[in-house]
């Protein structure tokens, strides 16, 4: 590719730039002879055989490892049939943990959406001291095992942490209820917004907005019209990513939640509680629900990734700017 | 001196605004908290802190933690590359399906993850029930662990390869095939070292997440003292007694490792850029 250029080019006779590189293999077929071209194919392909094995090799890993637990978790739940899976729900503990889980998610995720954008844009626009430090910082919560994540919580406002004595004198529980379980959850979701938005602002640098500024346009305008679009894929996917883990977070939550029942309790360690007390089915029933809920997460997710590899792809053919700029 | 040493302007807006924001809810939510763990550690004296963080119980902890996380990793970096290969090389029925299948882990919570595979794998399971009568047992065992971590691992090494996969040039393939190379030589000198870098730190990131998972483990491992007890649940115990100090000593080592195994992969993310980067 002599243009060394790293844009998708489509400047010129664009042949032999778009097509991947199989094509250099079938020209090479045309003009060599057939005996030649087997072995061409040879040397970037497999025999069948090896090819199917390996198929094979990892369907059967996918199927023990993930479709099966997944199928396990459905027909657990409906063991006893659909009226004792509907049983499950009549609970009032199962409700209270449902509106625990959704809103503890409704505040963890806009929250990290405000700061994920806010902390691409810093990173990814700017140019300032500590900026690879500061990336590794908002990596940082996810290498910290969730137990600890509550763990620090607890030492902060529990009854014997540094805000303790001042909390329970002004009557204040943040430990062993819903405050603290939604700050567990902020914290174990934190990264993911802001991690899909970095590299994708980062690549698309500052030409659009700078354009937009010069033409007259205000910050929140170059931001809403020009910004948001270009990142509405990845600030999508960031989301419901963070959303699946608010609603499925257990570790750092069972750390703060005290166990209530009805209180703190949310679907995850509702599901333990139901769980260790051999309530099979009522446990696997709250848990299809958690299950249903990360197929469609994963529904979502691979459209979005159509979605913007069809927008890429469009963004390729667009007739090529004029070399002035 | 005049304005001399003026700062070189920023184009856009919002610098200010944004980084504050972010440097703000940083501290509050991440640094604060974490710090308090380190400083709630030295109310504790030198030697009450060693003693707490290697009592045989915690150590027996720690063994079956990282023994069972390396082998998990392990077992995922294998069926991680071949998977992601299988994914990029070959068209098959299924693949779209199993590409987003990948992700499972991701979006399972860990708690539905652990009691599903319990039910698999106990003696009247699926699984378990076929493996009972040749003397196999996979739950409520260390065998139990290693599963339900491999389940928590398996999206870090295809998510990591595969992309690379996807950009490795075949023209190297083709010449190397033409230089008279077989096709497992040219997989072992020429596509593996490409791979190399992002299959470690793929290794590196299922690694470092089965050290701290906690809730896919706890319903499968049986949680012996001594013999099936991982170490967050040691800290969970630990909080339970209101042994507080020796909660926090565990966690600091456990987060010690955590800033290590983040060093690491950054490390290792940066030299697979290099090696990325050598090609236009």
């Amino acid at each position: 590719m002599s243009g060394a250029n790293s844009r998708p080019n489509t400047a010129g006779p664009s042949q032999g730039v778009s097509t991947p590189s199989g094509g250099s293999a079938v020209r090479k077929a045309t003009s060599v002879g057939a005996r030649d071209a087997r072995r061409a194919k040879a040397g970037t392909t497999e025999p069948a055989w090896v090819k199917w094995t390996l198929i094979g090799i990892a369907l059967v890993f996918i199927f023990l490892f993930l479709i099966l637990p997944l199928a396990a978790v459905f027909t657990e739940a409906l063991r006893k049939g659909f009226d004792a899976f509907l049983e499950a729900f009549k609970e009032p503990d199962a409700w209270s943990a449902i509106k625990l889980t959704l809103m503890t998610a409704a505040i963890a995720v806009p929250l990290n959406l405000v700061f994920g954008v806010a902390a691409a844009w810093a990173i990814a626009k700017y140019e300032f001291r500590g900026k690879a430090f500061l990336t590794t910082l908002v990596d940082l919560p996810f290498s910290v095992s969730p137990v600890v994540a509550g763990l620090i919580y607890v030492l902060l406002f529990g009854a014997h942490g540094w805000f303790g004595p001042w909390l329970q004198a002004h009557d204040v529980k943040i430990i062993f209820a819903v405050p603290g379980i939604v700050l567990a959850t902020i914290f174990v979701t934190f990264p993911f917004i802001a991690r899909e938005l970095i590299p994708l602002m980062q690549a698309q640098g500052t030409d659009e907005e700078q354009a937009a500024q010069v033409l007259g346009a205000s910050g929140w305008q170059t931001f809403w019209h020009v910004t948001l679009p270009n990142i509405k894929w990845g600030l999508i996917y960031g989301v419901i990513l963070c959303n699946a883990r608010a609603m499925g977070e257990f570790g750092a939550v069972s750390v703060v939640s005290g166990h209530i029942r009805g209180q703190t309790n949310t679907m995850p360690l509702h599901v333990e509680i139901l769980y260790n007390e051999y309530q099979s089915v009522a446990a696997f029933a709250i848990a299809s629900l958690l299950a249903l809920l990360a197929l469609v997460t994963l529904v979502i997710k691979s459209f979005v990734e159509w979605q913007f590899e069809r927008d890429q792809k469009a963004a390729a053919e667009l007739p090529p700017e004029r070399p002035t700029a | 001196m005049t304005t001399a040493k003026r700062a070189p302007k920023r184009v856009l807006p919002g610098f200010n605004l944004t980084l504050g924001f972010t440097l703000f809810y940083l501290s509050v939510i991440v640094l604060i908290p974490l710090s308090a763990l380190l400083f709630k550690t030295f109310n504790l004296s030198w030697e009450q802190f060693v003693a707490a963080v290697t009592s045989p119980r915690v150590l027996a902890s720690y063994r079956l933690t990282f023994g069972a996380s390396f082998l998990a990793a392990l077992v995922n970096s294998v069926f991680g590359l071949l998977v992601a290969w299988v994914l990029v090389r070959y068209q098959f029925p299924g693949k779209k399906i199993m590409d987003a299948l990948v992700d499972l882990p991701f979006a399972l919570p860990t708690a539905v993850a652990g009691i599903s595979l319990t039910a698999l794998l106990a003696s009247n399971g699926w699984i378990g029930s076929l493996l009972e009568p040749h003397g196999i047992q996979l739950a409520f065992n260390r065998n139990g662990v290693v599963i339900a971590l491999i389940f928590i691992g398996l999206p870090f090494v295809v998510r990591t390869v595969q992309p690379v996969l996807e950009d490795a040039e075949k023209e190297l393939e083709e010449a190397a095939t033409c230089l008279g190379a077989t096709r497992w030589q040219t997989f072992r000198f020429v596509i593996f070292p490409t791979i190399a870098p992002a299959l470690l730190t793929g290794f590196a990131m299922a690694f470092a997440r089965a050290i701290g998972e906690y809730g896919s483990v706890i319903f499968i491992a049986g949680n012996m003292p001594m013999v099936s007890e991982i170490t967050p649940l040691i800290i969970i115990g630990k909080l339970e007694q209101y042994d507080y100090a020796g909660a926090t000593a565990v966690a600091v080592v456990m987060l010690g490792f955590s800033f290590l195994m983040l060093l690491v992969i950054n490390s290792l993310q940066s030299w697979q850029r290099k090696r990325g980067g050598a090609q236009p």
